[in-house]
């Protein structure tokens, strides 16, 4: 008497990770980033990744079903989220709910899908939504409010959204009267008008050593990005590297010319680049995947930082630096491949 | 840092002197669920009502039966002959009847049906004359190596490579250092770790033959460091032996540790160069249980007829390890060991990670059945649906051969084959490690055995085309030799003829001069 039993191919093992708990994971690890946004720049933040994401899973769902794809699997794995909620976190909290649209239009359907849909993206599509919206609407993109500490006004919860879903601020106000330079802006004009950095610095917007309140926001970023390395989502080549270039570099140039270089923590503490080091060169999918491709792709892309905020005409380079280094990745991955088991 | 000698083998054998360990790229940590099958001593199942001896036991061709039915044959007789590789041999595992010679499922990885030798025991267990060679400390280690080629061993650790034609390669080439491989890394399997602990003496004794076989300096046997008792069962089998040149090692536990690349690594910071095999190293890697069968074989003049199979997993009602001949349908095995679980739902041969399922277990036990696992519903990969890569690399982080799976994967699925072959395809040991760590889930192993497969077809295919090329080319070769030959035997014959004209013509006109002047003379 035997028994029939059903085959499959080995290993015989469930695997324990998932797409759909690596991005939950991500998700996870912004939260304290987006608090401290909240925090520091009001409740316009939620509201934006509400937005983002929803808008997000409406092109997902579209673009899945034109291209005749299961929807389930797909929109289950978050990564339409996560690219969400990082668009989100590039935009000013106040930003017109199109312009959250048009990123995400640019995010999913153009840089996602028409590349091939998850895994065969070559950019990064919130790096390719942000900058998309900073080069079509410069003027809405760029219109911060200073942190809630130096602020004129703040906005509540109902003043965000009345300003997101009409594109005017409540009560009368002018954005000229609100809104205020972000702290690499400052360092922009400054240099530009001959100020001295240490003069600049005394603007109400710096903090101990970066912006005030980005510091702190970058504080919370860098935060889940040690959970992420601690848990093992991403690895530690790609964010070391980045950040350890701007350091090195900023260091140097700082040393050479105080007067118009900020120092290299002030690079560290401002803009994106603590968000971009954790969460966005570690993107698989458009970064680089063998360690050494990544210490490269990180070096690479903290250089470009440098360069655009020093020469370039925006004042953060990260969005642009990452796209660049996107370009390369697979060039820097061909040329470094590991050595195999057993081959000179 | 110690500087090392040039050569490789000289090398490892430095390496090994110095007694450190090394590490080896990836692996993963797994549980070990070894406990559970290793509560209950070793028991030998009862023979089965019939024995199912499947004709191919390791990679190649099958064996040729060299019974008939009907025939009756004793217990250690040669039932079947290999052609290849050292010539092999199959023996009857008991005593009886060869009722016939059909196809029956004979536990292939492939899992279709081979031809097996059914052999119904008349229940003597009755043995062919032996000859024991209790003296092997004086044999010749030629010998030696006779008696393990004839005793038709294999690598018992799942690779089921001949022992006797390893022995003569080694033997050959040269080696200084003899390694037994008791890291037992897949999980739920045990059989090793119960020979150890069981049988130490028998190890250490086919340690020495081995040694004395292939003309080594010294053997290292190692072991994990999560197997408790093994180390000082097998410190006492050595001191109780009397030998000086035997050592035990504990390795790291650490999935694929017990891979013999992997091994050699770790004992010795040194990697197997591609393509290449231990002995360019100078070491021989054989398995505990090997070296048992040695022993037995040399000293007993006992044949492989029979090996511990751990009967395990939550499938199975009181799992432990059992001594089976070969050729017991599982079924048995499974019975002896308490029978099916409710869980039970995949039957596999071997472990989880490397292990391959079976269909039923009307399959019989063969020399390479380590393992056989029966897995429940829960431990399996859900039918999730495969997402694509999204090449995170854990897939590389992984991979103790180095290698980049997921660009693997990208090129295999695009056919492009070169492309496979220059990202190492070839080097891959199919331990599962990216497998597992896949967050899309992606049947990687299986899409590299396809690869594999697909490149040893498009080599033959390129072999048979370059026999085809150099045939047709003789053959034209040949064509125009004869061509070339008949003009000039033309040409020759125009000469011949052309002369013999010419000559007749000359006679003509000699003939004619002469009658001209006879007719002249008055």
């Amino acid at each position: 008497m035997t028994r029939q039993f059903a085959t499959g191919a080995p290993p015989h093992v469930a695997p324990s990770a998932t797409v759909g708990g690596v991005m939950r994971q991500v998700l996870y690890a912004l939260v304290p980033g987006i608090a401290a946004h909240a925090w520091f720049f009001g409740p316009g933040i939620f509201v934006q990744i509400l937005l983002a994401t929803v808008f997000a899973l409406a092109l997902e769902a579209l673009m899945l079903r034109l291209r005749g794809r299961p929807l389930r699997p797909f929109l289950g794995d978050c990564s339409a989220v996560v690219t969400a909620v990082l668009f989100a976190l590039c935009i000013p909290p106040l930003a017109p709910w199109w312009v959250a649209l048009t990123g995400m239009v640019f995010a999913i359907v153009i840089a996602k899908h028409l590349y091939g849909g998850l895994g065969s993206n070559v950019f990064n599509p919130a790096m390719v939504a942000y900058v998309a919206v900073l080069i079509g609407f410069p003027q809405e993109v760029t219109a911060w409010l200073p942190p809630t500490a130096i602020a004129a006004w703040t906005p509540d919860l109902g003043d965000a959204v009345y300003a997101i879903l009409t594109g005017d601020l409540p009560r009368d106000l002018a954005w000229d009267a609100v809104s205020a330079a972000t702290p690499l802006d400052t360092i922009r004009t400054a240099v530009a008008s001959g100020q001295t950095l240490a003069e600049a610095r005394n603007a109400p917007q710096f903090g101990d050593f970066g912006g005030l309140g980005w510091e702190w926001i970058a504080n919370w970023y860098a935060l889940g990005g040690f959970w992420l390395l601690w848990k093992r989502i991403i690895s530690w080549h790609a964010p070391v590297a980045m950040i350890g270039t701007v350091l090195l570099l900023g260091t140097a140039a700082w040393l050479l010319d105080p007067g118009s270089n900020p120092m290299p923590l002030q690079h560290v503490f401002s803009g994106g680049l603590v968000l971009g080091a954790f969460f966005i060169a570690t993107d698989p999918v458009s970064g680089c995947t063998s360690t050494r491709g990544r210490l490269v792709f990180g070096a690479g892309a903290g250089l470009l930082v440098l360069v655009i905020r020093r020469w370039g005409a925006y004042p953060d380079g990260v969005a642009f630096a990452v796209l660049l280094m996107n370009m390369a990745a697979p060039l820097i991955d061909r040329f470094t491949r590991p050595r195999i088991y057993g081959h000179d | 840092m110690t500087t090392h000698a040039f050569s490789p083998r000289d090398d490892a054998r430095a390496r090994l002197a110095e007694d450190r360990l090394y590490r080896f790229h990836g692996g993963l940590r797994l549980r070990h669920n070894k406990k559970v099958s290793c509560e209950l001593p070793v028991a030998s199942v009862p023979l089965p009502e019939r024995l199912f001896v499947p004709l191919l036991q390791h990679a190649g061709p099958e064996a040729r039966a060299t019974v008939e039915p009907g025939q009756a044959v004793l217990r250690g007789e040669s039932i079947g002959c290999f052609r290849h590789l050292g010539a092999g041999c199959l023996h009857a595992p008991t005593s009886g009847t060869v009722e016939a010679i059909v196809d029956h499922p004979a536990s292939r990885a492939s899992g279709r049906d081979g031809a097996c030798i059914v052999l119904r025991p008349d229940g003597r267990d009755e043995w062919r004359p032996r000859e024991p060679l209790v003296d092997w400390a004086a044999a010749d280690p030629a010998e030696l190596r006779r008696r393990i080629a004839g005793s038709g061993i294999v690598g018992l650790g799942g690779a089921v490579f001949p022992t006797g034609y390893k022995v003569d390669q080694a033997s050959a080439r040269g080696i200084h250092t003899v390694i037994l491989n008791g890291s037992e890394c897949e999980p739920w399997i045990s059989c090793d770790e119960m020979l150890m602990r069981e049988e130490p003496d028998a190890i250490v004794l086919g340690a020495r033959i081995l040694q004395r076989a292939v003309g080594a300096e010294q053997t290292l046997i190692a072991i994990e460091d999560q197997m408790g008792a093994v180390s000082e069962a097998l410190q006492g089998a050595v001191d109780r032996s009397g030998a000086d040149d035997i050592r035990v090692v504990k390795v790291t536990t650490i999935y694929p540790e017990g891979g013999e690349k992997q091994l050699i690594q770790v004992l010795t910071g040194l990697e197997v160069p591609s393509g290449g095999r231990p002995t360019d190293l100078g070491l021989l890697c054989q398995n505990v249980a090997t070296a048992t069968a040695v022993a037995q074989a040399v000293t007993e003049d006992k044949p492989l007829i029979e090996r511990i199979v751990t009967v395990t997993g939550p499938g199975i009602a009181r799992p432990r390890n059992l001594l089976a001949r070969i050729g017991t349908p599982i079924a048995d095995l499974v019975a002896f060991a308490g029978g099916y679980t409710p869980q039970a739902a995949r039957l596999v041969l071997g472990g989880p990670m490397m292990g391959y399922p079976l269909a039923s277990d009307a399959n019989p036990v063969i020399k390479a059945a380590n393992c056989i696992l029966v897995l429940g519903a829960a431990d399996l990969r859900a039918p999730q649906a495969e997402l694509p890569c999204i090449r995170c690399g854990e897939c590389a982080r992984v991979c103790p051969a180095v290698l980049l799976p997921q660009e693997l994967n990208r090129v295999i699925r695009a056919s492009q084959w070169d492309e496979a072959a220059a990202f190492g395809l070839h080097d891959c040991i199919e331990c599962g490690c990216c497998d597992l760590a896949c967050p899309s889930h992606i049947p990687l192993v299986e899409w590299f055995r396809y690869g594999k497969s697909e490149l040893r077809e498009r080599a033959i295919e390129r072999g048979r085309a370059e026999h085809a090329r150099a045939r047709f080319e003789s053959r034209r070769a040949r064509l125009e030799r004869i061509q070339r030959e008949r003009k000039q035997r033309m040409a020759e014959k125009k000469r011949a003829l052309r002369d013999a004209q010419e000559r007749k013509a000359k006679v003509a006109a000699a003939v004619a001069r002469a009658r001209e002047k006879q007719e002249r003379k008055p």
